[in-house]
């Protein structure tokens, strides 16, 4: 296929950043997104240019690192597709598309496409854990999971903190991510006698990054390529007001 | 110098537990004093972050990714094994060992194995109190399942992410401490040397990937756990950024490296289908507990999947090994794919491929019942492919999946340079010559939760006289100049081929001819491409960009530099071992049935390679005693 890539440049935090167009022929259907890529940065390379800056890793869909807008979308046209396994099929000869970082003042742009989402990493410092030290932990099988509880907590801890939640928020909101990772550990009993102090810290935490706030228009949820429940951030909502009213930190 | 692998006395089962109670410890005090440096924060290194730090000893922590959470043990599918027996099935932990043993093909040391069969019961404790969410039965106990190469239930999974799930459970650990104030954390940080005065590892020299600063940081002891260097063969299952670099530059230092040419080549990869192809996507084994492998029995037959008739199809793990059928360990499931491709029977265009079929399973169980477990598997392959495996059976190749080679270490997990650690898929220990599925995770948590925090205490405890660790000396001086003379080096270079075609060339030298099976011909042609390949880089790799920015190619190229200089150590080692053993086949030695024929008299040793300077090593071995599983001839007949 041909196609015209209109990728966003930016050469550090301090630079501006602007769009340059590419142009590529016999891209092959069955590459990734990131494959494309691979290739045009041999052509930029070969050229005497910079190749494009992006992040990735795993390139299976897992790691959360391929972040990436395109065609005004985070992680493109497929739904609960990251990047890396979004294939060419996906486009038509002849496209013209157009790919950005996250913009999202808490993610300050590092390099063209590559982003800071440490923010998350504090989040999750500042509470998201459960505190078991090394060798204290009882039998695993002496405190039993109620099934259906486990497969919700389970699906809550699907989140690869990609950040396409808040990419694709207009308030730039962490609430999904927060969301998922306080109704995984809420839901289960070992993190229960800690959910009221979690959900406090995280709260804390994510407002202090810069986030916005939720106006539940759930774009969230319809780019989250774990397909993390909307549902989640209700349950956060929950979570936080319970622990507001009854709970002090001691 | 001769290798002190350091193992206790006492009977095999009491070992661990005696040696524990006796090592030296440090109190609560002193541990304040002392800084340790671990590089890596993937299931290795985050639990041994996280452990330390609880202890109280003062951690930094190191990666290359932009977060702790993403470092590649996240892409562990499939399972983590442990004897806990909960299904009932006649499962120990002498069984356990047993099978890593056996698995291993007699070429792991014994009372390693046992110490890791012993801890892996802890290991699920751990994780659950951690919130880990384990598939549960409807009784809200913990499900298992069986897992390639075993006849029990002993594979604790999370769905296809178990590594996912497992490395976030370690992250949180590790984060809760980096939170306390307890662990310094540098992301996006890639060590590029390891610092040594005095014979004993005290700093690295690190590289700050955003603004290219090179930094120097002292610690009284470093701990490898960089994972595996299976990117030296370009395409493989590995996440893109895996390398060799860490325990490399370690090798140079004085690190020997054990049994570099111990490649695992995975049955149930993704085939290799075009030229800009980037990486092999694993499909977990786990499918192959329902799914059944065949190909046609006739050769050159193009015809589809589902043309082929019943009694034209040749089930041939089935056929050859009836008591596995088609969960025989990797090796030979690998190796059995590849007879029946170079046959002329493989499935697909470019006939490398044979077929895993779920048709049965789906009568058997119905639809619902595939699709619960391995749904995401399911769809991650349409997603891939275009095509729907419901409905046409998956196509599968193998791909090299793990390395079982890297740093020795002694039963402290030490190399044999004093004070450096290496733990998880970047040392050698454990898995012999052949790794069994749902082992890595095992090994990697066990080492980082339960092992090393024990034993580096008998090292540390000698250190708490020493104070500060001092920056300036002229070792820390030394190894950042040649850090920055090498980087340099690569940006001046004004070649005309890229990193990536190199790596690319390298990669292709390494598969044909020592992959999945080797002989001393293939091996010899490969030292020669090596060395050209080696000579054609250093004159003409082309490095973009500059040094004291974010350069990802610069990044690159150091990691390929060090995987051709590890490409030629592999082939030295996989030349002198003439026997073929778990996954490293020599075309040579095979017994009448193709099946890989071991050569215990001479080769039942660990080869363990010193660094003699300008490109040369010499090997130093570590037999190894069986004094408790007798070595037979490995048979899943
Ligand atoms: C697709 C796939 C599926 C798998 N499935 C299973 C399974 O089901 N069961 C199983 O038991 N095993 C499985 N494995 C194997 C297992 O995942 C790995 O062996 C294991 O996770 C390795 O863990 P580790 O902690 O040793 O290293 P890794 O997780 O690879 O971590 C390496 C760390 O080192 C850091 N690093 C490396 N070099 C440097 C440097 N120079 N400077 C700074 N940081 C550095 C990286 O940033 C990273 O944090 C699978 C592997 C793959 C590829
Ligand atoms: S909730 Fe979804 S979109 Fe947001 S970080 Fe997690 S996986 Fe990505
Ligand atoms: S590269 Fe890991 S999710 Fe895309």
């Amino acid at each position: 296929m041909k196609l015209t890539l209109k990728v966003w440049r930016q050469k550090n935090s301090q630079d501006k950043g602007g769009f340059e167009n590419y142009f590529l022929d016999n891209v092959d259907a069955d590459a990734s997104f990131l494959e494309m890529f691979d290739v045009l940065n041999d052509k930029l390379i070969n050229e005497g240019k910079d190749p494009v800056a992006f992040d990735h890793d795993c390139r299976e869909g897992i790691c959360g690192t391929c972040s990436m807008y395109i065609n005004g979308r985070a992680h493109g046209p497929r739904q609960a597709t990251t990047t890396c396994q979004l294939h060419m099929r996906f486009f038509n000869d002849g496209d013209t598309i157009v790919v950005e970082p996250w913009r999202a003042k808490s993610f300050p742009v590092i390099k063209d496409l590559v982003v800071d989402r440490s923010a998350f990493d504090r989040i999750i410092a500042a509470g998201g854990y459960v505190s078991v030290n090394t060798g204290q932990a009882p039998e695993a099988n002496s405190i039993p999971v109620e099934k259906d509880k486990s497969d919700i907590a389970f699906e809550s801890a699907a989140c690869i903190a990609c950040g396409a939640c808040v990419a694709a928020c207009k308030n730039s909101s962490a609430m999904l991510f927060v969301a998922a990772k306080v109704s995984h550990l809420a839901l289960l009993p070992q993190g229960d006698v800690e959910h009221s102090g979690r959900v406090l810290d995280m709260v804390v935490q994510m407002e202090r990054e810069g986030f916005g706030g939720c106006t539940n228009t759930n774009a969230c949820e319809a780019e989250c390529p774990k397909e993390i429940s909307v549902t989640n951030i209700a349950r956060l909502n929950r979570e936080y007001m319970k622990a507001s009213l009854s709970y002090s930190k001691p | 110098m001769a290798l002190q692998s350091k193992v206790p006395p006492g009977a095999l089962d009491q070992k661990w537990t005696q040696y524990r109670s006796t090592i030296k410890l440090v109190s609560p005090a002193n541990k304040r004093k002392l800084e340790v440096i671990v590089i890596g924060t993937g299931l290795a290194g985050a639990s041994a972050a996280a452990s330390l730090a609880e202890l109280g000893y003062k951690v930094k922590a190191f990666c290359f990714q932009d977060s702790p959470r993403r470092a590649h043990s996240i892409a562990a599918q499939g399972g983590i094994n442990a004897a806990k027996n909960y299904r009932n099935d006649g499962d120990s932990i002498y069984r356990l060992f047993y099978d890593t043993i056996k698995g291993g093909d007699y070429r792991s040391r014994e009372e390693n194995v046992y110490r890791l069969a012993e801890v892996s019961v802890n290991i699920i404790d751990q994780c659950v109190a951690q919130g880990v969410p384990f598939a549960r039965e409807y009784g809200g106990l913990l499900d298992n399942r069986s897992f390639g190469g075993v006849q029990v239930s002993r594979t604790f999974y999370a769905r296809g992410q178990t590594g996912q799930q497992l490395l976030i459970g370690a992250y949180q650990a590790l984060e809760r401490q980096i939170g306390l104030g307890n662990i310094k954390m540098y992301s996006r940080h890639e060590m590029l040397d390891v610092v040594i005065s005095d014979g004993n590892a005290n700093g690295i020299i690190a590289r700050d990937l955003i603004t290219g600063e090179i930094q120097r940081h002292g610690a009284h002891a470093v701990v490898l756990a960089t994972g595996g260097y299976g990117n030296v063969f370009f395409l493989s299952t590995n996440a893109m950024g895996c390398n060799v670099t860490a325990i490399w530059k370690a090798y140079k230092k004085g690190a020997f490296f054990g049994n570099p040419c111990f490649t695992q080549i995975h049955p149930t990869c993704l085939p290799v289908h075009g030229e800009y192809q980037s990486k092999l996507t694993l499909m977990s084994e786990s499918l192959r507990n329902d799914g059944r492998v065949w190909v046609s029995k006739t050769k050159g037959d193009k015809r589809k999947a589902s043309e082929i008739p019943e009694g034209e199809r040749d089930y041939y793990l089935e056929r050859k090994y009836p008591s596995f059928g088609n969960l025989v360990p990797r090796d030979i499931a690998s190796r059995a794919a590849k007879e029946v491709c170079d046959e002329g029977r493989g499935a697909g265009p470019t006939g490398l491929a044979v077929y895993l079929d779920f048709e049965d399973a789906i009568k058997r169980l119905g639809q619902n019942v595939v699709s619960a477990r391995y749904g995401n598997l399911f769809e991650m392959y349409e997603k891939i492919t275009g095509d729907d495996p419901y409905k046409t059976p998956m196509m599968i190749y193998p791909a090299v999946h793990y390395t079982m080679g890297g740093l020795w270490v002694d039963y402290n997990l030490m190399t044999t340079v004093p004070g450096l650690y290496a733990i998880g898929e970047c040392n050698f220990s454990d898995h012999g010559a052949n790794r069994l599925g749902a082992s890595a995770l095992m090994q990697g948590l066990a080492d980082g939760y339960f092992v090393l925090p024990y034993t580096i205490g008998e090292y540390l405890s000698g250190e708490i006289l020493s104070g500060n660790v001092n920056t300036n000396s002229m070792e820390f001086i030394e190894a950042e100049e040649n850090v920055r003379s090498r980087i340099k080096k690569l940006l001046n270079n004004k070649g005309g081929k890229t990193v990536d075609y190199f790596h690319r060339m390298l990669g292709k030298v390494m598969w044909d001819d020592c992959g999945m099976a080797r002989s001393r011909e293939s091996l010899l042609r490969a030292e020669g491409e090596v060395k050209k390949i080696e000579q054609e880089f250093w004159e003409n790799v082309k490095v973009p960009g500059k040094e004291n920015e974010f350069n990802q190619e610069l990044e690159k190229a150091g990691r390929v530099a060090d995987f051709i200089e590890l490409g030629a150590l592999m082939i030295q080692d996989a030349l002198h071992r003439e026997e073929s053993c778990g996954g490293h086949f020599r075309l040579e030695y095979q017994t009448p049935e193709g099946e890989a024929l071991r050569n215990d008299d001479q080769f039942m040793y660990v080869a363990a390679w010193e660094y003699a300077g300008n490109g040369n090593a010499q090997m130093h071995k570590e037999e190894l005693n069986y004094e408790t599983v007798h070595p037979t001839q490995r048979s899943y007949k």
